[in-house]
């Protein structure tokens, strides 16, 4: 039988499965409007391929993206761009970038999609290739790139890791697809195993999900999905995580500022599986999710299939709207979501879970004491880090030290904030002081890019000055030796070297970073070689003069 | 008597021991000017008085410049320079500016005669162009030092504000402190 | 719509400190209750003093050093460290001994450093510890148990005893006094006697020093409910016990005559009260798990030590103190290994 691992500390959270699980899956028709961030991981803007007036069909793509980082967005529904505008972003930071706006016209009319039954005959990167354009990212919450994810370069993968485990409380979403569409799951493991070429894919699903379990094993059943293994772990927050789930399945760790292939293992969640599967088979983008609506503060929790780019407001009113006590809009679950300030903000592809809690569902404004250094926060943490002294570093800034207490291996899971005796926010301190430490770095390293460039710059002047230096002198030498012929020679070696200054770069070139092509103003070419120039500023101005 | 010639004994030996070690094991660090000049924002501005960031890095090493004449680096970058010398922190010297918002130049395009005045003045060489073609600020390369504003003989650059944006953002902190 | 805005986790906190202040306190009642049968009840008399004193001097420092004296007082800190003083003094000490060590530990020891959570040492160690250095004779004259007292004191009898050093009618008071059996011991075997002459006497009960063994069960049975409400870190105590029972075997075996029995040293002195309930002070001991196993052991060994060679009959007070200055370094270097790092 399988052998489960443990991780350090995790929670036993009440899990409110119950309040959303119980009611079958529901679509959420086509709102009025659609709205579609173009932020996207990393503050990039992906690019609107269309224009306000025009109309788009569902699955046409509207954006494009910069890099494998970043996949396109499809409309989800046909309508007519009505805006391309600055809207609030559903993110904490609150900020507002470009969106495009989508009043749709109700036809739903789609583009022909090209379906794909027998993937089997298509190679790795061509799978890959219809992920990315699919718009597949990761549908658990990070919404990382999964063809980027699903590309782990020389690193070599032995298992595929389906994530099922959904561990913090509320959230029934991959509840509901596990029981709605095993199939897809399945099928959508059998394409990522083909694309990463791995033998072996454990599905990990928490013990408290008997009806996904049950649904998940007869499909495995009825089909021949022997290389699967369904997997059932106990449920304990949070063993959804990536690092956890990894480490209660297979036992390794992912290195620290590693990622799990470099463990020989990706990971996907069970829903990205299945957009994998609709997008390789049935030709659909990713343009819908199953989203669970849950909390006191809504009339029917359940599950809804529903359109990405759909707002808030409208999930909420399919679902019977607020039931008057709602004090808190959580995108997300209840240990690490984002409390939203407003319901009109659309809900992105990585969201799994709109979450209204009722009042004294979720915790008032907490009233922190002095921490007493019990513990509870080093015994919860499951990358067993000391909190209560990692706290003391960031809240005195004092991040040398919290780096070296590992506090970049933080996950932000909240156990520590959640058992906390004097009530203090942890997570916030940790969150603030990872930033922190991040943008440090970036400037840090931004700097020594600065200093680089600066120094070549120096070199090549240096250089410059020093080869005028010495043609000066040739010339000087040539006029004081009255023989013709050396003074003919004199000129020629000046053109000879001349030229292949021209051609060649003067300044190093960094990889990464485009040397602009014209570091070297003077155009020393264009201007013959007869007058040596030291003084560079006249000369430069001559092109404005004429 | 005896307890005190054994006390200083073991004091004189301690000392010898501490001595030794402080010459046996002792560390070759980078020279100060390294050190500094990687605190420095290496915008290269010039507003400390030196041209650029590493002969003012020098001067400070030598003791003739002080530390506080750099306001890219802000008073974080004094606290971090008066940490490294082991000297109090000070406030940063008025006459050398006062801490601006992170910016970067950008050319009017349109209004950009192509006189190649500024990509001498650039430091990191971050603008392109070539004469008598229009110019533009590679943005990822700029490091805000305003240097290419004042040649500019028509008044097309300007410095604008680094936007913050989801990559940037940075959560507060819950005292409020930050 | 508007919604309110917080940064996660949003589910509200299971626990409190003032929660955990005052299960330790009712925790103490078993050792307390031991005391009061044992020894009578002056325990209580300065149980009181002691609380109200630590409680007005709380109020007075938080007042003086402007934090809001409401929250601070309703933390039930204060209390705590007064009781836990409360319960190391002799039942029959003047009332001033209390009141002096009460101030000592809350405004010394505990708000001169800036409050709870920031005190390097445990507060009502170091009142008692103040205590012990300069009022000796008052802090070793106990009371003999209640199996061997000739005179039991009352609670009026106690008061008097206790206010106007007065003893109860037709006793002198300083017939009262009787020293512990840990201090009986180091006497005698200073005199040269040996550990079968000394057990002889009738201070000395079956498992270690009469009344003695008794409170230490009380705080013992306290202690172990502590743990199994997961109140305390089980390595403090079990580094403690482990330690010294551990050093008083090894040295027992060796030269009965000379060491008492293991038991002794467990069910003796403040052994109890000093495992669950003053080692385990959170703010002032070593946080890490195998830190905490370290700092429990030390705590334990040092123990041992004073007792048998130190100037003092016991020596919770003053191990504790001592790795309370350790406890940053042990905690340094038993840093457990994070999540994907090197094993």
């Amino acid at each position: 039988m399988f052998t489960l691992h443990r991780f350090h500390g995790g929670l036993h959270l009440n899990a409110h499965k119950e309040d959303s699980s119980l009611a079958p899956l529901a679509t959420a028709p086509v709102p009025p409007r659609l709205i579609f961030p173009l932020q996207q991981r990393g503050g990039q803007n992906a690019q609107s391929l269309v224009e306000v007036g025009d109309h788009v069909r569902k699955g046409q793509v509207i954006a494009q993206g910069e890099g494998p980082m970043n996949p396109p967005i499809h409309a989800s529904s046909s309508g007519v761009v009505s805006a391309i505008e600055p809207r609030p972003l559903p993110h904490p930071s609150g900020l507002a970038d470009l969106a495009i706006v989508i009043d749709t016209d109700g036809e739903d009319l789609a583009l022909e999609a090209e379906a794909r039954p027998d993937y089997r005959r298509l190679a790795p990167d061509e799978l890959r290739r219809i992920i990315f354009e699919a718009g597949i990212v990761g549908l658990g919450g990070a919404a990382f790139s999964t063809a980027v994810k699903t590309d782990p370069g020389h690193r070599a993968i032995d298992t595929l890791i389906l994530n099922g485990a959904e561990c913090e409380p509320y959230i029934t979403c991959d509840d509901s697809l596990l029981r709605n569409f095993p199939l897809e799951v399945l099928e959508g493991a059998r394409i990522l195993m083909r694309v990463l070429g791995v033998e072996r894919c454990l599905l990990g699903i928490e013990d408290d999900m008997p009806e996904a379990i049950r649904a998940l094993r007869e499909t495995q059943q009825a089909g021949d999905y022997a290389d699967i293994d369904v997997v059932t772990v106990p449920a304990l927050y949070p063993s959804g995580g990536e690092k956890q789930l990894i480490r209660i399945l297979t036992g390794r760790e992912v290195p620290t500022r590693g990622i799990p292939a470099d463990a020989g293992v990706v990971c996907q969640n069970v829903g990205t599986a299945a957009a994998v599967y609709r997008a390789v088979v049935r030709g659909e983008p990713l343009i819908e999710r199953i989203v669970t609506v849950t909390g006191q503060g809504v009339k029917n929790p359940g599950n809804w299939l529903v359109r990405i780019g759909t707002p808030i407001a409208d999930l909420v009113r399919y679902a019977g709207g607020y039931s008057g006590t709602a004090e808190r809009l959580i995108l997300g679950g209840p240990m690490m979501g984002i409390a939203l300030p407003s319901d009109a903000l659309p809900l992105v592809k990585a969201a799994n879970c709109v979450l209204v809690t009722g009042r004294g569902e979720t915790t008032g404004p907490k009233e922190a004491l002095p921490c007493i250094r019990c513990g509870a926060c080093a015994e919860v943490c499951p990358v067993n880090l000391l909190p209560q002294q990692l706290y003391w570093y960031s809240r005195a800034d004092n991040l040398q030290r919290a780096e070296e207490y590992q506090l970049a291996d933080c996950i932000e899971c909240g156990c520590c904030d959640y058992v906390c005796p004097s009530h203090i926010p942890l997570v916030q301190y940790f969150r603030a002081a990872k930033g922190e430490l991040v943008a440090k770095q970036r400037e840090r390293s931004k700097a020594d890019h600065a200093r680089e460039r600066f120094e070549a710059r120096q070199a090549r002047k240096e250089r410059e000055k020093q080869e005028r230096a010495e043609a000066a002198q040739r010339k000087k030498a040539a006029l004081a030796k009255p023989d013709a012929s050396e003074i003919q020679d004199a000129i020629a070696r000046a053109k000879a070297r001349k030229h292949p200054l021209e051609s060649a770069p003067t300044a190093p070139r960094h990889e990464r970073f485009p040397h602009p092509e014209v570091p070297h103003p003077e155009g020393e070419g264009e201007q013959g070689c007869s007058d040596f120039h030291v003084d560079e500023s006249p000369k430069a101005q001559e092109p404005a003069e004429n | 008597m005896l307890a005190f010639l054994a006390v200083c004994v073991l004091f004189t030996l301690f000392g010898a021991l501490l001595g030794y070690s402080s010459r046996r094991f002792k560390v070759e660090g980078d020279p100060l000017a390294d050190k500094i000049d990687a605190l420095l924002p290496q915008t290269q501005c010039g507003q400390c008085g030196f041209p650029g960031c590493r002969p003012y890095a020098e001067a400070i090493a030598r003791g003739e410049a002080d530390i506080n004449q750099c306001p890219p680096g802000g008073e974080d970058g004094v606290l971090a320079l008066a940490d490294l010398l082991g000297v109090e922190p000070k406030p940063l010297s008025g006459e050398h500016g006062a801490e601006k918002p992170k910016s970067v130049a950008v050319i009017d395009e349109t209004r950009c005669i192509g006189c190649t005045l500024c990509i001498q003045a650039c430091p990191v060489d971050a603008i392109l162009g070539a004469a008598k073609l229009m110019h533009t600020v590679i943005a990822a390369e700029c490091t805000g030092c305003e240097l290419c504003i004042a040649p500019c003989p028509v008044d097309c650059i300007a410095m604008e504000p680094v936007r913050e944006n989801l990559g940037t953002w940075l959560w507060p902190k819950p005292d409020g402190t930050r | 719509m508007r919604f309110n805005t917080a940064p996660a986790p949003h589910l509200a906190p299971t626990g409190s400190t003032r929660r955990i202040m005052q299960w330790v306190l009712l925790a103490m009642a078993p050792g307390i209750a031991a005391q009061l049968w044992q020894f009578g009840p002056g325990v209580l008399i300065h149980l009181a003093l002691a609380v109200a004193t630590a409680l007005l001097a709380e109020s007075a420092m938080l007042r003086l050093r402007a934090q809001p004296s409401r929250a601070g007082l309703s933390d039930w800190s204060a209390a705590l460290t007064a009781a836990l003083l409360a319960a190391s003094l002799p039942p029959i000490a003047p009332w001033w001994i209390t009141v002096f060590g009460a101030l000592f530990a809350i405004v010394i020891g505990k708000q001169l450093y800036g409050g709870l959570g920031y005190n390097p040492f445990n507060p009502a160690m170091v009142g008692y510890a103040i205590l012990l250095i300069s009022f000796p004779k008052a802090m070793t004259a106990w009371l003999p148990p209640t199996d061997i007292a000739t005179a039991h004191l009352g609670l009026s009898d106690a008061w008097h005893a206790i206010v106007n050093r007065t003893g109860p009618e037709g006793a002198s008071f300083d017939a009262l006094a009787m020293a512990t059996p840990l201090d009986t011991l180091k006497t005698q075997l200073g005199l040269g006697r040996t550990m079968d002459e000394i057990q002889s006497a009738a201070l000395f009960g079956a498992l270690a020093g009469k009344g003695w063994q008794w409170v230490n069960l009380g705080y013992l049975a306290g202690g172990l409910w502590l743990l199994r409400r997961g109140l305390i870190a089980w390595q403090i105590p079990a580094g403690f016990l482990a330690a010294l029972g551990a050093s008083s075997l090894g040295f027992f075996l060796l030269e009965p005559q000379s060491y008492p029995t293991p038991l002794f040293h467990l069910l003796g002195g403040a052994t109890m009260l000093g495992a669950f309930f003053i080692a385990t002070d959170p703010v002032t001991a070593s946080t890490t798990p195998k830190g905490r196993l370290i700092y429990g052991a030390l705590i334990g060994s040092l123990v041992f030590v004073i007792r048998s060679w130190g100037g003092y009959p016991d020596g919770v007070a003053f191990a504790v103190l001592l790795l309370n200055l350790a406890a940053p370094t042990i905690d340094h270097y038993t840093r457990p290994r994070v999540y994907g790092h090197p094993r």
